[in-house]
């Protein structure tokens, strides 16, 4: 127990050599303890310097604009000449394309999962698997191309006065990009729910469809409902597909034809630009920065607490 | 008592049974289920007598490469539930079955007693309201949740959730009902009240249980089968069996010298 | 009386057939709904897929033309036909090399300490929460960190070391999580087995729990790096999106000292800030390079993240305890 103080004694005095090896062995233990303590929290520093930047910028920044005008105010354009710090355009922009996305992703992901929890067989499902296990991880930068050159050209031929940066192709791309993780997540809580649950409801009399829809659905729900969340937060903190195929113009608009900009695309464009540091537009991006967070965080937050509260107790 | 009638609702001929992995689980098996009489299954574990339990509700079905090999034929109508034509879900509406642990769905009570019944298309509140309560009371469990029928089922006791599921299993008036072990995961009091519950649904159905316990078997049951290793060794009235059992690996069993 | 016991029997058949009919019918009709769901099913896991393969193939034909030696050989030109990605490929190296030295000590230190030592407390109850929330943090604001952070606070500049640190952070939450699932994994008879024959914590730690659960931790490490490999926002978001045709000085020399560290205070690119780049033109020749540039990073995060998936399985295969 008493480490430190032992230690001079232990080398230099009467103490046996094997006593003497323990205390060191002891020191030696504390040590390493201590230095993986330091590892771990690691974590919680990097979470408070987060904090700290943004709101330490972002109060550089309100001090300049009054909280009142960056809520309400409805244009955003604190590189001009007459500027404006209202981030409503800016949320719009954020809420518009994450809603495209989820409308693609939510529906095909649920489906799929069940699908291929329910009805695949089992060669199907270990092959299917891993594929969008893999598709999760393809950098969300390729998806940007793909809404740009790819999908904007296909839908302008079914709509022709689509402009050529718009939310509806960069929000479908979002959607296509996240289903595979809707999909695995899904059926990761579909097939936790236990085998003698599904032979309950067979015993019954019940076909695959009902079991899956009646039985195994709802018992994984909260799994369900948590890939959702998550997705939506996945979608709002998204940049690169909207930074590339959405446009830049902040607009205060929630018609998925139009270009507008969202909180994260208006950060690649001011760090794409040379801002002085210090200035009003360099702090801007701050204070948008702590908008996403206070966004996404929240559906974080949201999303553990379903899966933990609504815990499936079979 | 039980001389009045030996009508037999079912019957297993030459029933052999094998897993996807090749094993060979049930050798040549032929047994009757008599109507209105319970008749439990007993043997060493690995013995095959849940596996024969789960083939006359054809519960093997749900995993790909199982086979059966024989038949299992029904009465009055003579359908062999085995043969390729029936659909497992017809039989399933047949005969009912309750498992080992109580597994009730997450959801209330009352829609854990109509499931069974929604499953099959039932609409009208009704009819269905009278149903569960019918259920409910057949299995014991009435007096004990009708104030609270929309509570979640997960909130009931052990022995409580497994009455649940036996409302749950009556609620359709299948002909037989099937129950593997179905107080292992019980302590002794509510063990007792679902022995008693057992002994009451004879009168309506005929029954299949495994069990686990000798004298469990011979406390509810009408017939025993000893199976050893796939085999079916011995089966005849319980009091024969436990009293004057005739072939010697049923006397090795019963007198503990097997386990 | 026997004759009446006859029709009644007959009579109880003829119900019960009429029954069964009835249920058939019902079956059929209920079957219909699941044929019909496992078309969708399948339609959907299909077109998803489908879908996605197109993307690829279209990435992959519409960079065709740059599929040649002198596309990696080459710096970025103001002229596309001879523009090459000499500079972020060296430069995506340079960075993962220092993520990787930043997240994985840090990583399954952490990792080790929340499984093998941490008591139940508040602090760890923090650190738990933390580590869940980070791992939901979207990259760009990680950007931000570093730009506030690094860039400024630390003065690192728009740096090898402050991408190589900002991606470190970043993957830090994938190795603890996957660091710990694999501790958790090992049973505690194997420890137990350990401290019996005298061990101390670290000696059980060392010897036995890292060593056992080192390819669970691979494989959550070569994820995160994938992972840093494709992140394009905190990059840009540090103002590292410049023209670089020079390459960093190299780590290594043949003259003493061998080994310097001017490397990580130079400017840089990586491959995918040189995709968005090109990506940003309208000329469509730079398109092209684009295309090329995102085939190959899609070439390369697929065969790490297969990599990954397949000593997963590999592991739960193997798993003999």
């Amino acid at each position: 127990m008493m480490i430190a103080p032992a230690i001079t004694p232990a080398s230099e005095l009467t103490i046996s050599p094997r006593l003497a090896k323990n205390v060191r062995r002891n020191f030696t233990e504390r040590v390493i303890e201590f230095i993986l303590m330091l590892a771990a929290l690691s974590a919680v520093a990097t979470t408070f310097a987060i904090v700290a930047i943004l709101l330490y910028e972002s109060l550089g920044f309100f001090k300049t604009v009054s909280v009142w005008e960056f809520f309400t105010a409805k244009e955003w354009t604190p590189l001009f000449e007459d500027a404006h710090y209202g981030i409503a355009p800016l949320v719009a922009g954020t809420l518009t394309t994450s809603a495209i996305a989820l409308l693609v992703a939510v529906p095909i992901g649920t489906i799929a999962a069940i699908y291929m929890s329910e009805f695949a067989s089992y060669k199907t499902r270990e092959i299917v698997k891993p594929i969008l296990e893999l598709l999760v991880g393809v950098p969300t930068v390729v998806f940007g191309y793909f809404a740009l050159l790819f999908v904007t050209p296909l839908l302008q031929k079914v709509i022709p006065d689509l402009q050529g940066f718009n939310m509806l192709g960069a929000g479908i791309v979002m959607g296509i990009m996240i289903v595979p993780y809707i999909a695995s997540v899904a059926e990761d809580a579909m097939r936790a729910v236990p085998m003698n649950m599904r032979e309950g409801s067979y015993a019954m009399g019940a076909t695959r469809f009902q079991t899956a829809i009646r039985v195994v659905t709802p018992a994984a729900i909260s799994g369900i409902v948590a890939a959702y969340i998550l997705a939506i937060s996945r979608a709002v903190g998204e940049t690169m597909v909207v930074a590339v195929a959405a446009g830049q113009q902040p607009n205060l608009t929630f018609n998925p034809m139009e270009s507008a900009a969202t909180i994260t695309a208006y950060i690649v464009q001011v760090a794409m630009g040379d801002l002085p540091h210090g200035s009003i537009g360099y702090q801007s991006i701050f204070a948008a920065g702590l908008v996403l967070m206070v966004m996404t965080l929240s559906f974080n937050i949201i999303g553990h607490i379903v899966r933990k509260k609504y815990r499936e107790q079979y | 008592m039980d001389q009045v009638s030996h009508v037999t609702k079912a019957e297993s001929r030459n029933l052999n049974f094998y897993y996807s992995n090749g094993a060979h689980a049930l050798k040549g098996i032929n047994m009757p289920l008599y109507e209105n009489k319970i008749t439990a299954l007993i043997g060493p574990s690995g013995c095959g007598k849940s596996t024969f339990l789960r083939c006359f509700n054809r519960m093997h079905d749900l995993y790909p490469g199982n086979r059966y090999d024989g038949q299992i034929v029904m009465h009055p109508d003579n359908t062999n539930i085995l043969a390729d034509g029936v659909d497992p879900i017809e039989v399933r509406m047949r005969i009912s079955m309750v498992f080992q642990k109580p597994n009730p769905f997450p959801k209330s009570i009352y829609e854990n007693v109509a499931y069974g019944l929604r499953v099959r298309g039932g609409k009208n509140k009704k009819v269905i309201d009278d149903k569960v309560e019918q259920a409910l009371r057949g299995a014991a469990l009435w007096d004990e949740v009708k104030d609270r029928l929309n509570d979640l089922a997960f909130n009931l006791s052990g022995g409580q959730q497994q009455r649940l599921c036996i409302a749950r299993a009556l609620a359709t008036d299948p002909e037989i009902m099937l129950f593997d072990e179905p107080t292992s995961a019980l302590d002794p009091i509510a063990t007792a009240s679902i022995e008693e519950l057992m002994t009451e649904l004879r009168n309506k159905l005929t029954i299949l249980v495994v069990t686990h316990n000798m004298q469990q078997a011979a406390r509810v049951s009408d017939y025993t089968a000893y199976m050893y290793l796939g085999d079916l060794v011995e089966f005849s009235k319980t009091d024969d069996i436990f009293i004057k059992p005739k072939d010697k690996r049923t006397e090795d069993y019963i007198t503990g010298r097997i386990g | 009386m026997e004759n009446q016991n006859l029709t009644s029997t007959a009579t109880a058949n003829t119900s019960l057939m009429q029954n069964l009919q009835e249920v058939r019918d019902m079956i059929r009709r209920h079957k219909r709904k699941d044929i019909i769901f496992a078309s969708v099913g399948l339609l959907a896991l299909v077109l998803a897929l489908l879908t996605l393969l197109t993307l690829f193939s279209d990435l992959v034909i519409d960079g065709y033309p740059k599929f040649n030696p002198d596309f990696l050989t080459e710096f970025p030109s103001r002229r596309a036909a001879h523009a090459g990605i000499l500079s972020a490929w060296v430069g995506s190296l340079l960075v993962m090399l220092v993520t990787f030295l930043t997240a994985v000590p840090m990583g399954v230190a952490a990792g080790l300490y929340l499984e093998e030592y941490a008591p139940k407390n508040w602090l760890s109850d923090l650190i738990e929460i933390n580590v869940s929330n980070l791992a939901g943090v979207p990259s760009i604001v990680y950007g931000l960190l570093a730009l506030g952070l690094f860039v400024y606070g630390l003065d690192l500049g728009q740096s090898i070391l402050t991408a190589g640190l900002t991606l470190g952070l970043l993957i830090l939450p994938i190795v603890i999580v996957s660091t710990r699932e694999a501790i958790r994994a090992i049973p505690a008879s194997i420890r137990e087995a350990a401290y019996a024959v005298g061990a101390t914590k670290w000696q059980v730690v060392k010897d036995h729990v890292l060593k056992y659960s080192q390819g669970g931790i691979m494989t959550g490490v070569i994820i995160g790096m994938s992972r840093a490999l494709g992140e394009t926002a905190p990059i840009i978001t540090i103002g590292a999106l410049t023209f670089i045709a020079f390459l960093p000085p190299a780590p290594i020399s043949t003259t003493a000292p061998f080994i310097n560290f001017e490397w990580l205070s130079s400017g840089f690119t990586v491959l995918p800030i040189q995709m968005f780049n090109w990506l940003s033109r309208p000329d469509h020749a730079f398109q092209v390079n684009a295309a090329a540039t995102g085939a190959i990073i899609i070439l390369v995060t697929l065969l790490m993240n297969g990599v990954a998936i397949w000593l997963r399985y590999k592991i739960r295969k193997n798993i003999k305890w």
